[in-house]
């Protein structure tokens, strides 16, 4: 944060002035008094966030967005959601901030500060979704256990970084390296300093990718502190929780990384299809890896009465994981007919793509729902009812739906 | 006169030193107090402004309204009490009351958060706390999608 907007904070006497007297003045600042002004304030003003999002938990902090509050094209941070899995990292001193590379495959343990990352490699910025890989998972029966998000744990940001295989090359990697391993500077809720909230990674084939960043930058400006400043990991399209935040430490593996929530069942589904309730082993379990294809109808908001005659002007978002949309349909009569739109192509790889449509159709007076249906590059769409239950209820995909009345 | 009349003699002069002693030490207390509810405009019966906020802020703590305890959001009910001191200390209530699981499902959620969590052995309390989990936050019947709920209707205009 520039002194210049630390000043300008000051005069509001917000909350906003603490998290600027945490960044600026850290040191300065009585131990446990910065802690507990982050753990009891307004959330909202706390983070930025606009008044309507969700909060569904405040300890660890999880809040998520409703899907009119997504309708940019580039998400920004008041309508981004929050997925915390401990409590905040204490210190985020950019400054003193350094990265350690290490584990089994590195060619050498290697230290870097913030500062020789950002001057040595080069930076790419890239349009990414993220989502969580919960999102979705209120709608689950029999009820899967964790937070309860409906739509909002998704986001598409521009982030700006290096690339993740730059500082894995710089280092090297050896030829039986597996998986790359996250540690972060957040604290467990135990506040057990040997517990790791969350650890997770991806395979060697998704550090690789080019859009696969270590970033320092959202939206051309700091990264905000819960969503992960002065680093984090952003690996669009696979479960948000692999693009861990407050990157301090990563592990080039030459296991399946083993951290904290990458074993049992967290982030992992049923490698079989299994009917709903069936208790399954941790060993019939496999990773997440890409999300499935997916969409949100951003504008209008749920609830829209207009008259006979006007035309609704519908738009929103699609996306695929690791895939593209290539098609977009609109049902309004249940699912019993469906019309294609208009489906942009995304900024880049791995960004979600725009649609919209003006829907003058409406036969009669009534309740009616708009639903829609992405389908990926590879023909598959999705579900009109919940997809494959799964004991966490994750990748609900299940098409996105809103109320309309026509008076 | 008997050598025990002496002795009850002795005793009530001693009853009565005593009784003195005790009268003189309230009247000066009582003075004190007097002189001191003049010069500042207080008496001792007032509780410092400290003291009163505290008391407020436990009542608080305790109030239920409509069959909700305030402070946490829990519903009321037996094991309330159990459940705020074993399940809010490392998380939000909210993460409780957001979710729904049989009896086993709470059973298995409270064995992994000993397992992995550094959740303590709840002893005595985990019947009371299953009991009260199973109860109050049980799954209820819905099927493959519900309809949507909770619209808030509104005139849409063009822009």
């Amino acid at each position: 944060m520039k002194r210049r907007d630390f000043v300008k904070n000051s005069t509001l006497g917000t909350i906003t002035t603490l998290m600027g007297i945490e960044l600026v003045f850290g040191k300065v600042i009585p131990k446990g008094y910065t802690p507990l002004a982050l753990q009891d304030s307004d959330p909202f003003k706390l983070f930025n966030k606009d008044k309507g999002m969700t909060v569904l938990n405040d300890k660890p902090w999880n809040i998520e967005a409703t899907a009119h509050l997504l309708d940019d094209k580039i998400t920004p941070n008041s309508s981004m959601f929050i997925r915390n899995n401990g409590l905040l990292p204490e210190n985020t001193e950019a400054k003193t901030w350094t990265l350690e590379i290490d584990g089994e495959s590195a060619e050498q343990l290697k230290k870097y500060t913030l500062k020789e990352l950002k001057s040595k490699f080069k930076h790419h910025t890239y349009q990414l979704t993220l989502e969580c890989g919960g999102n979705g998972r209120s709608e689950f029966n029999p009820p899967a256990k964790g937070n309860q998000w409906t739509l909002g744990a998704v986001s598409c940001a521009q982030w700006t970084g290096i690339r993740l295989k730059d500082i894995l090359e710089d280092v090297g990697v050896k030829s039986d390296a597996v998986y790359i391993g996250y540690h972060a500077t957040d604290r467990h809720l135990s506040l057990n300093p040997e517990k790791e909230p969350i650890s997770r990674g991806v395979p060697m084939s998704k550090a690789m990718q080019e859009e696969t960043l270590l970033a320092f930058k959202m939206n051309g400006e700091d990264i905000p502190l819960a969503h992960g400043y002065p680093l984090r990991l952003v690996a669009g399209g696979w479960p948000a929780s692999t693009s861990g935040k407050w990157i301090n430490r990563l592990s080039i593996r030459n296991i399946v990384h083993d951290g904290a929530k990458m074993t049992g069942s967290s982030y992992r589904v049923p490698c079989e299809p299994v009917a709903p309730g069936k208790k399954i082993s941790d060993n019939d379990m496999c990773i997440i890896e890409s999300m499935p294809v997916k969409s949100l109808i951003t504008y209008p908001k749920t609830g829209a009465i207009l008259k006979k005659g006007q035309v609704l002007e519908l738009r929103g978002h699609a996306w695929a994981g690791e895939l593209s949309v290539s098609k977009m349909d609109y049902s309004i009569d249940f699912g019993a007919s469906w019309t294609e739109c208009l489906i942009e192509k995304p900024k880049n790889r791995l960004a979600w793509q725009h649609f919209s449509v003006k829907i003058n159709d409406f036969p009669i007076k009534g309740y009616y729902e708009v639903w829609a249906r992405a389908t990926d590059s590879q023909g598959k769409s999705q579900p009109m009812l919940l997809p494959g239950w799964n004991p966490k209820g994750y990748l609900n995909n299940a098409c996105h739906r809103i109320a309309v009345k026509i008076s | 006169m008997s050598p025990t009349d002496g002795k009850f003699r002795k005793e009530v002069k001693k009853l009565y030193y005593y009784i003195s002693l005790i009268a003189l030490g309230i009247i000066l207390v009582m003075a004190g107090a007097l002189y001191l509810a003049l010069s500042t405009g207080k008496t001792i019966f007032d509780e410092p402004g400290e003291t009163k906020e505290i008391q407020l802020l436990d009542e608080n703590i305790d109030q239920i309204v409509n069959g909700v305890h305030v402070a946490t959001g829990f519903k009321e009910g037996k094991g309330l009490m159990e459940v705020i001191q074993n399940c809010t200390n490392c998380h939000s209530a909210a993460l409780v009351t957001q979710n729904k699981m049989t009896r086993e499902g709470w059973l298995a959620t409270i064995r992994w958060m000993q397992e992995t969590q550094n959740l303590w052995n709840l002893g005595k309390n985990e019947e009371t706390i299953l009991n009260y989990l199973s109860s109050n936050y049980a799954p209820e019947k819905k099927g493959r999608r519900n309809k949507l709920d909770e619209i808030d209707w509104y005139n849409l205009e063009n822009p």
